[in-house]
């Protein structure tokens, strides 16, 4: 961590212009990519196992909780290192309405992302007066305390303290011939474009711009007369709420909510997908995710007793080769084919 | 069109299976002729990575039994997958194991939690989750829960047992507790507390601490305020030797009652100073490796021999390798019971089906015993004493059923 | 009364754990102004490093001078080796690699020496002070050690050259190289210093939590929080900071009814979050004055 601006490369390429259009790729070819991927994932559910498709729903539920991070530092240089929190309220938020309060789950969803907004709101004012390296060591701190609280005596009716609570799948509605695993896999990816959709436009928004403004220079952004606190706060509430959303998905996929399941290690476990993701890239938040869900795996492959180890050397040689996230090496990539041919 | 398939499948399957005469071997998935694929999931990264040394014992015991020729003329073959002690990730590996690997059945995956997390799954998908590496008592539910299976003694009846202890030689103790604030430190608790029944008022303070404390110094000191005169010690082995040691300094002289998790003295009382563990009571039921008592004892001997030559990076006064050694042996019954029908109904039926069955490591006078209504294999404890050099084991070997 | 005396000694005990750590990380911090995740875990790695010296034979001394010159040697290579390709890397990729080499060290201390706990040796003994039961010897020495550490700290980066100068490479890289400070090494330097300081933390610590791969863990969060509360740039304060944190925690967890002794670590961050509320830069930190 650092106190210097946390994202200080990105200014180098284009202050204040949405990301989409300082990285210089057509826009032709990124529809065209675009329409493709959508192609594939739509194809993908019915060629592979359940359990492949299990493991799709966990990269997109991640990928979601990416992209709120992304809001969050890369267009707004706020720094968290404690959005495992947003996940658990957003989890338990479905959980418990579910289990106690007999809803259904798609009802918990908005309410869940509700929540999660206020409660990232709220922690947004005290985080205003916090400087960069005080406020990423803020929300770690939440992050840490977070499975404690939830398994704390006052909260136990309502959370089941340690033991967690069991959360029921939905299956598919109206006679829909897929399995549940299939259904829920459409559920996370229609939501996920959803929200994507809706982070372009925010960022490409004078909303988005203002974030930015904001991120590059406060002291300027003030002067041009943008309200700091209301978009910062904001900033945060928005980007729990995406956290809060990937909670509420994350607890009918897995069927089970519990405070071992929100540890600082999946704080620790989103930052790391976002910086290698790509900071302030949208599409970078499925690469994040998919780094999360089979790099472990990767580096248990190679060793079991030294599975940790090995993780640690895969991450080390990605930052090495890619210090600018996986939307970076894409983007140099394209940019110098492109150069070539013109 | 599934559905249709699955039909034709299914019929299949039963024609199969009428068309072979009644001796023939019948498979389920993961097992053939020549081998047997089971599934395991251990955390070997993350906070809770000490546990697996257990899934790397149990891996090492099948390399020696594959050397050997396997179990029936079938090679074991162990898929140990880690999930850094997440649920979500458990759920993800066992889904793994059973759908993409293929496995018969997982066995020894660790924690309550974690087990907890695919508990139901594996029940609605009819695949054995054996001999689970958990002490908690849900395991043993055979009338709603027929495909999950413990395996140690749970920690309520250990609770039980230092409760009927208490009970009858010190009837007039002022009890205080230190207990982990999870889910084990809380089902010994509760077992101590029924087993003290309408004198449950005997406790005058229970202190919890977290995993995240560094020491528990303060929680001794608030213990040693509450005038107890008997301190149960409900802690893993860092925390437990931490307290060991802090009721020596402090100058308090309780009975100090140690949990079983923390009973070895290569582990744990040598660390807390042996001077200092003079005295404590805890229960066992497996043969610690660093007590010098079981040096010339044959089956330590032969687990030894083992540990050097299968696993020697293992560390030996870890009583982590005593357990996969044991549960991996437990499992090795079991499927030497099976033969050649290796169906995941069988390997439950066969699971439920020990009896008096004795294993070296385990303590001598302890028999596993398993049945339809009875899923709870360990359930025989037996208290032992410190003596300053190693544990000297006293009174009779205490089932400990819940319920009885 | 004496629970109260009893509590805030056994306070100052841990917090003195807390303290050593919190001065490791403000050390790093003033040369590299970094807050390095893997200083925990790094400081445990030279903690075994000394454990196997004596299991080796060496006398107590000899193992604890020699690793930490090994930890010294190990700082400056790291930076040297992993760190300085990352130098025009963003700042962000600094922490995923931070986050790295914590997994890295973590793992390899359980491969090679287990996770069975093991006793560390103390060179002041373990028995009680004065025979009172309230501070044991080894939490006085580790409270003067940590001093004494502070005060030659306070001599380096105030009156040697060299001490200035990994305050100015620091602060101010651009000008520091201008005026022929060579920024490179002094930022290596910083990571030596700061890998020797949580060496003698870790030796430290262990024979009070016993040594185990993950037992910086929490003291590593407990540490950022008395850095933090001391303002970060200020090693006086981070040694008060880590005292306050654990007195905090101790009279937490024995005063405040029903959740106090569940969520000790809870309430003392949420105190260091209240104190960051009143002083956004810590107790004894100074506000940076950025130019636009």
């Amino acid at each position: 961590m650092t106190d210097q601006s946390m994202t200080s490369e990105a200014p180098a390429q284009g202050r204040g212009k949405p990301v989409a259009e300082r990285a210089g790729i057509p826009v032709g070819l990124k529809r065209a990519a675009l329409l493709i991927g959508l192609i594939i994932a739509i194809a993908l559910p019915f060629m592979v196992k359940n359990f492949t498709i299990f493991q799709l729903t966990t990269v997109m539920i991640y990928a979601i909780a990416i992209l709120g991070l992304n809001l969050l530092t890369g267009f707004n240089g706020q720094f968290s290192l404690g959005h495992s929190t947003f996940i658990a309220i957003g989890a338990y938020t479905t959980a418990i309405l579910m289990e106690f309060g007999g809803f259904g789950f798609y009802a918990t969803l908005p309410l869940a992302a509700l929540f999660c907004f206020i409660v990232g709101f709220l922690f947004g004012l005290p985080a205003l007066r916090l400087e960069s390296i005080y406020l990423a060591l803020a929300t770690f701190a939440l992050a840490v305390a977070t499975p404690q609280l939830l398994k704390s005596a006052p909260f136990e009716p309502w959370t089941g303290g340690v033991q967690g609570l069991l959360v029921f799948k939905p299956e598919a509605p109206f006679g829909i011939p897929l399995n549940s695993d299939q259904w829920m896999y459409f559920v996370t990816l229609v939501i996920g474009l959803v929200l994507a959709f809706f982070a372009v436009n925010l960022v490409g928004s004078r909303t988005g711009r203002a974030m930015m403004a904001i991120r590059d220079n406060p002291i300027a952004a003030r002067a041009m007369g943008i309200n700091i606190a209301l978009y910062k706060t904001t900033t945060f509430g928005v980007s729990a709420a995406y956290a809060g959303i990937a909670g509420s998905l994350s607890a009918v996929v897995v069927q089970f909510v519990a405070p071992d399941s929100f540890t600082f290690v999946l704080a620790i476990g989103l930052f790391v997908g976002l910086v290698i993701g790509g900071v302030g890239s949208i599409p970078g938040a499925l690469f994040g995710g998919a780094f999360l869900v089979y790099v472990p795996n990767i580096a248990e492959e190679l060793s079991k007793g030294l599975a940790g180890a090995a993780y640690g050397a895969i991450l080390l040689l990605v930052i090495y080769l890619m210090p600018a996230g996986a939307a970076g090496l894409v983007r140099a990539i394209v940019m110098k084919v492109l150069n070539r041919r013109a | 069109m599934i559905k249709r398939s699955l039909t034709v499948l299914a019929g299949m399957t039963a024609l199969a299976v009428a068309a072979l005469p009644a001796s023939a071997q019948t498979y389920g998935p993961g097992a053939s002729d020549t081998s047997i694929k089971i599934g395991n999931i251990n955390p070997y990264s993350g906070p809770a990575s000490a546990y697996g040394t257990i899934g790397k014992t149990i891996d090492a015991y099948f390399n020696k039994l594959n050397a050997e020729g396997g179990i029936n003329g079938r090679q074991i073959e162990l898929v140990s997958y880690d999930d850094g002690y997440s649920p979500p990730k458990t759920v993800e590996q066992a889904r793994k194991l059973v759908e993409s690997d293929e496995v018969l059945f997982i066995f020894q995956s660790l924690g309550t939690p974690t087990n907890t997390a695919i508990h139901k799954y594996m029940n609605v998908k009819k695949v054995p989750q054996l001999f689970v590496a958990t002490g908690a008592t849900k395991w043993g539910d055979p009338d709603n829960f027929p495909w999950t299976m413990g395996w140690q003694p749970n920690y309520q009846s250990e609770g039980r047992i230092y409760a009927s202890y208490i009970l009858e030689n010190e009837p007039d103790a002022k009890i205080g507790v230190l207990y982990q604030n999870d889910d084990y430190g809380k089902d010994l608790l509760q077992g101590l507390k029924d087993g003290l029944g309408d004198k449950v008022d005997m406790i005058v303070a229970e202190v919890p601490y977290e995993t995240s404390d560094p020491t528990v110094d303060s929680q001794i000191i608030n213990l040693k305020a509450s005038g107890a005169d008997v301190l149960v010690t409900i802690a893993t082995p860092k925390f437990a030797a931490q307290s060991i040691r802090k009721v020596a300094e402090s100058g308090w002289k309780p009975l100090h009652i140690v949990n079983n998790v923390s009973q070895s003295v290569g582990g744990v009382l040598k660390p807390a100073g042996f001077e200092n563990a003079k005295g404590i009571l805890s229960t066992a039921y497996t043969k610690d490796p660093t007590d010098p008592q079981w040096a010339d004892d044959p089956a330590y001997k032969e687990w030894a021999a083992f540990m050097d030559e299968h696993y020697p990076e293992g560390d030996k006064s870890s009583s982590f390798t005593v357990y996969g050694y044991a549960a991996a042996q437990t499992l090795q019954k079991v499927l030497e019971q099976a033969g050649d029908d290796l169906t995941r109904e069988n390997i439950m039926k066969q699971a439920a089906n020990l009896n008096d069955f004795e294993l070296g490591m385990l303590l001598p006078g302890i028999v596993i015993n398993t049945s339809d209504t009875d899923f709870f294999p360990i359930e025989q404890m037996q208290m032992m004493r410190f003596n300053g050099e190693g544990w000297e084991l006293f009174g009779p070997v205490i089932d400990g059923s819940v319920g009885s | 009364m004496e629970l109260f005396a009893h509590q805030i000694l056994s306070g100052l005990a841990t917090g003195g754990i807390y303290a050593c750590m919190a001065l490791a990380i403000v050390m790093i911090y003033q040369a590299i102004h970094h807050l390095n995740f893997a200083q925990g875990e790094m400081a445990m790695f030279s903690t075994f490093i000394a454990w196997q010296l004596i299991e080796w034979g060496f006398p107590y001394w000899i193992a604890f001078f020699l690793t930490i010159a090994i930890s010294f040697v190990g700082g400056v290579v790291i930076e040297r080796t992993v760190f300085k390709p990352l130098h025009r890397a963003p700042v962000l990729a600094h922490i995923v690699a931070f986050i790295a080499l914590f997994a890295i060290f973590n793992s390899l201390a359980g491969f090679i020496w287990d996770f069975t706990i093991k006793s560390f040796p103390t060179p002041f003994g373990q028995q009680s002070l004065f025979g009172s039961g309230l501070i044991s010897a080894h939490d006085t020495g580790m409270i003067v050690v940590t001093l004494v550490l502070l005060g030659l700290l306070f001599l380096f980066f105030r009156h040697t050259r060299i001490g200035l100068a990994m305050r100015a490479a620091a602060s101010n890289p651009d000008s520091a190289r201008l005026v022929g400070v060579r920024v490179g090494w002094m930022i290596a330097l910083g990571w030596g210093m700061a890998a020797a300081i949580g060496a003698v933390a870790g030796m430290l610590i262990a024979p009070v939590v016993f040594l185990e791969p993950n037992m910086m863990l929490a003291i590593l969060i407990y540490g950022f929080a008395g850095a933090v509360v001391g303002g970060l740039i200020s090693p006086g304060g981070a040694v008060i900071g880590g005292f306050a944190v654990g007195v905090v925690e101790n009279l937490a967890g024995t005063y405040v009814p029903v959740v106090g002794q569940e969520m000790k670590l809870t309430i003392a961050l949420a105190l260091i979050v209240a104190v960051l509320m009143f002083k956004p830069t810590g107790l004894f930190g100074a506000r940076l004055v950025t130019r636009v």
